[in-house]
This record gives structure tokens, C-alpha cells and sequence, in this order.
């Protein structure tokens, strides 16, 4: 067989050429056990014990993981809120402080360059863009943003996060407080003497935080967290996985500069307000999309059998090919492969029968809902 | 009954003119969490480093090449049911595939489990 170690499905393009940084927790994942590999320019774990029982680990208890390779971005300066508004679709002028939203990046012609969340703090909005797209979104946002805003790259801050349906007590147990968060809101903490800003978000489905802390203390809050016996560390093959089955785009693979927010089914990160009167960059094709329909959508695929179809695979509609698979692989909650792929408008209803072609064969999928697996996020009630 | 392996981490034991081809321990667990398995049909003619099965872990799908050329005798029928027989027992219960051998000669450039060892220690 090929070099089984090299079996690399989460690399990212265009990062090839430059030597792998490491994480704040590099020599801690290595003590750990991890396998690394590299993605989005990092040395990253993708698995400690196993991806199929990291993941379970993660839907039944709490499992910790290390997403320092993110953007994490702090925008300040006179007219910041405006400013933002006149680059993103998201409602910034009335973000309260401690709320969070999701949000996207998008190019004039209305194509997405990155999804992202952002959150206003006291001092600052603060923003978590993608690890493989961060230096270039800082780039294309130089040249959006006016000179009185200023970008502030975090690079000195490490960012975990805490998922599952343990999460919240052991959490809380060394944070007190925390518990008080409903999904999409954050806060700020503290933990032996180091601030922390914590939001209830993830990307598992699960409930969860993610949390922003100083790099030179994020081996010993790991290591706090992992001394519970409900908390293990998990690897990017899990994440991975996870965040398929809660039917959450990947960046770069379900999400790219040729797909537009309303195929993407993401018109929900626009509020009513902007749909109307857009100020964004690439609002036309949104505005349009929303009216007109979007040619291609973005939908989740069951598979029957057990053969997995992965990304780039093409599915048909008869002869015709309708649409290519932009993620896949095998759900660990379900026990069965699952897929998420950009599919022909005429072919992305709900139940529709489709087929996809693995290595020269036919297998037989539908057009399922998502997320596959329900969210269990923490809402809070109206 | 000799056991040979490559380099490309496939375990051959071999008895009489038959060859039962599997993937190695260290190889199942470089792959992770094996959730499929394609196997040859009976009857298939195969070349030595022809793509002859796939492993499909929970992350990616790994071509398995023939180790050596010859006619697909049997597959292991066990692991459609049960694909993870590879991660519990590689060398054993997890064999991949039998061939009726079609040059023997073919072994000779082949590692011993000694050899083999080394070689991944040397990764």
C-alpha cells in the first residue's frame, strides 16, 4: 500500500511551500501522544487514541481542542463598527457587548474568501477567522478597512475549545461562571491570573466554549482541564468528522471563493435588515440569489453501504453529472458514511436520489437535511 | 510456512503455490479507524503492484498493492461485516485476500519479519 502515515486529507493548499510553525502546545500534544501532521501551515495533532473513539469521546463527554492555528483578530479605531458593516454582512452596529455572531467574508462578485465569528468586547471587536486563510484575509481587510481601524493579529494568544455534553461542568468547575453563557454569548474570565475570553461556540454540534487565553498558559489550563476524568484531548481527525455530521462547512472545501452565502445556505448569518439594504461587499449577488435562487446548493448526503465517498468525488443524476462532493467521510455517531456536496438546484431537494461515483462504481446516496446528527446547542429560551 | 513483507507494508504468508496477502499491524495503525474494506473478486489475474484492494479509514481511502503477481484465489469475506477485524487483528483474522502464486520468484526480493521491523524503525 501507499505510505499509510501520509494519508493527508486535510491539507490546504497554497501553504505548501512554507515550513511548519508550531502551536503554543506542540511539545504538550506530542507528550500526549499525538500523531502530528501538518495543515493550515501548522504541525497539528490529528489524533491521539483513535479518530472513531475520539469522536464518541466528544458526543458523550468533553473533548479539548487545540485551535491556536486560527485568526484570532481584534478591531479597533474610530468608526470601527461602521467601518466592518461596509466589509461583512453582519450586523455590527447592533452587536451588544458579550454576544456573538457568524459571519462571512466575501469578494465583490459576492464569493466567500473565509467564515468567520465576531463578537464585541469591551475594548475591541474581536473576530476568529480560518488558520489556512487568516494572513490573506488580513490583507484583503487592509485594503477594505479605513486607516483610522486598526487590525491587531493576535498571535500571542492560544485558542481551545471544550466540547460535548460535559463540557459546561468541567468547565465551570476551574471557571466559575461560565455556566451563566447561552450559545453565542462570551465573556471574559479569569483563571489563575490570566484573562481568558470565553464564547459558548464550537464546531461540533455539541454544546461547548471556545477559549482564548495567553499561549504561555494554555499548557497548564490543558492540563487542568485534562486532569478530569470527563475531558481528553481530541485531534483534528475528530473535529473533522464532528463538525461533518453537525452539517458545519469547511473553509477551502465547502466553502470557496466560486460559492456564494445563499447556495451555501448560510443566508441566516445575513440579517433582514442587510438582505435589504445591503453596504456589504458582494451584497448584488447575495441580493440576487435571495430573489432569483442559487444554481448550485450546498446539501448533506446519505450513502448506502459503507463505502465512503470523499471529496471531489461526482455525483450524477442518471448520465448526468449534477453536482461534486466537497466533504465525506464516515460518521462515527451514525455508523455510515455521510457526505456534504454542491449539487445542480433541481437536484438538491430533500430525499432526492442521486448517485455518486467512488473509484469507478455507482453507489447509491439521497439528498438528506442537516445537520445529521442534531445540534445540542446551549440556547437560550425567548 | 514463510512470512515476507514490503515495503509498502503488506504481510504475504505463503504455502505451497498459495499466498495469503494482508496489511501489517504497524500499518493499521498508521491508517487509524478502518471503516471499509474493497477486496479483489475471485478469478482476477494481478500483477505485482497493481492496485488490488482499498482501505478506507475513518480520515482516507489507501490503495493496497499486489505484492507479488497472481490469480486471486479468495478474499476474506469477514471483513465486509466487519472491517475493523484489520485494526484488532492485522497479521491474523484481518488477512486481505488469497493468490494462487504466478512466479515464486517473485518472493525472493521480499523482507523477513526481521528485516521488516527495521525498516519501519527506520522510518
Amino acid at each position: 500500500m501507499g505510505d499509510p502515515g501520509k494519508t493527508d486529507v486535510v491539507a490546504e493548499d497554497g501553504l505548501a511551500d512554507l515550513p511548519l510553525q508550531q502551536l503554543p502546545l506542540d511539545g504538550w500534544h506530542r507528550a500526549r501522544g499525538a500523531r502530528m501532521v501538518g495543515f493550515a501551515g501548522y504541525e497539528m495533532p490529528i489524533q491521539y487514541e483513535g479518530i472513531m473513539a475520539e469522536h464518541l469521546w466528544t458526543r458523550a463527554h468533553a473533548g479539548l481542542f487545540d485551535v491556536s492555528h486560527m485568526g484570532q483578530l481584534s478591531f479597533t479605531g474610530e468608526g470601527v463598527d461602521a467601518a466592518l458593516e461596509a466589509m461583512i454582512p453582519a450586523a455590527i452596529a447592533t452587536l451588544e457587548a458579550g454576544r456573538q455572531r457568524y459571519s462571512l467574508l466575501l469578494d465583490e462578485q459576492g464569493g466567500i474568501l473565509d467564515d468567520l465569528m465576531v463578537a464585541r468586547r469591551p475594548d475591541d471587536i474581536y473576530m476568529v477567522v480560518n488558520g489556512a486563510t487568516k494572513y490573506d484575509d488580513i490583507a484583503w481587510m487592509l485594503d477594505q478597512l479605513p486607516d483610522e481601524v486598526t487590525i491587531n493579529l493576535m498571535d500571542e494568544q492560544a485558542l481551545l475549545a471544550l466540547q460535548g455534553p460535559e463540557a459546561e461542568g468541567a468547565l465551570a468547575r476551574i471557571v466559575p461562571g461560565v455556566e451563566r453563557l447561552f450559545f453565542m454569548q462570551a465573556a471574559a474570565f479569569a483563571w489563575n491570573g490570566h484573562a481568558l475570553w470565553i464564547s459558548r461556540t464550537g464546531y461540533t454540534g455539541e454544546d461547548g466554549f471556545e477559549i482564548s487565553l495567553p499561549a504561555q498558559a494554555a499548557a497548564a489550563f490543558a492540563d487542568a482541564l485534562c486532569a478530569m476524568d470527563e475531558v481528553k484531548p481530541i485531534g483534528l481527525g475528530a473535529r473533522d468528522s464532528l463538525r461533518l455530521e453537525a452539517g458545519l462547512p469547511l473553509y477551502g472545501h465547502d466553502l470557496t471563493p466560486e460559492t456564494g452565502v445563499v447556495g451555501a445556505g448560510l443566508a441566516f448569518a445575513i440579517p433582514k435588515s442587510r438582505r435589504e439594504q445591503g453596504g456589504y461587499v458582494g451584497h448584488d449577488r447575495v441580493a440576487r440569489e435571495l430573489a432569483e435562487g442559487a444554481p448550485l446548493r450546498r446539501v448533506g448526503l446519505a450513502i448506502e453501504g459503507r463505502l465512503p465517498a470523499r471529496e471531489g468525488a461526482p455525483v450524477f443524476a442518471g448520465a448526468e453529472q449534477v453536482g461534486t462532493v466537497t466533504s465525506g467521510g464516515f460518521a462515527p455517531s451514525l455508523n455510515a458514511p455521510i457526505a456534504m456536496g454542491w449539487i445542480d438546484a433541481a437536484h438538491a431537494a430533500i430525499g432526492t436520489p442521486l448517485e455518486i461515483e467512488v473509484r469507478g462504481k455507482r453507489i447509491a446516496a439521497h439528498v438528506a437535511p442537516m445537520p445529521f446528527v442534531p445540534h445540542r446547542y446551549h440556547r437560550q429560551k425567548n | 510456512m514463510s512470512r515476507y513483507f514490503t515495503q509498502e507494508h503488506e504481510w504475504i504468508d505463503v504455502d505451497g503455490e498459495i499466498a495469503t496477502v494482508g496489511i501489517t499491524d504497524f500499518a493499521q495503525g498508521q491508517l487509524g479507524d478502518i471503516v471499509f474494506v474493497e477486496l479483489p473478486e475471485k478469478g482476477r489475474k494481478v500483477a505485482k503492484g497493481d492496485d488490488v484492494a482499498v482501505v478506507e479509514s475513518v480520515k482516507a481511502a489507501s490503495d493496497v498493492y499486489a505484492p507479488v503477481s497472481g490469480e486471486v484465489v479468495e478474499a476474506n469475506g469477514a471483513l465486509e461485516g466487519d472491517p475493523a477485524l484489520v485494526n484488532g487483528d492485522a497479521e491474523g483474522e484481518g488477512w486481505f485476500f488469497r493468490l494462487r502464486l504466478a512466479d515464486a520468484a517473485e518472493l525472493e526480493g521480499l523482507m523477513d519479519r526481521a528485516a521488516y521491523d527495521a525498516f519501519v524503525a527506520g522510518l
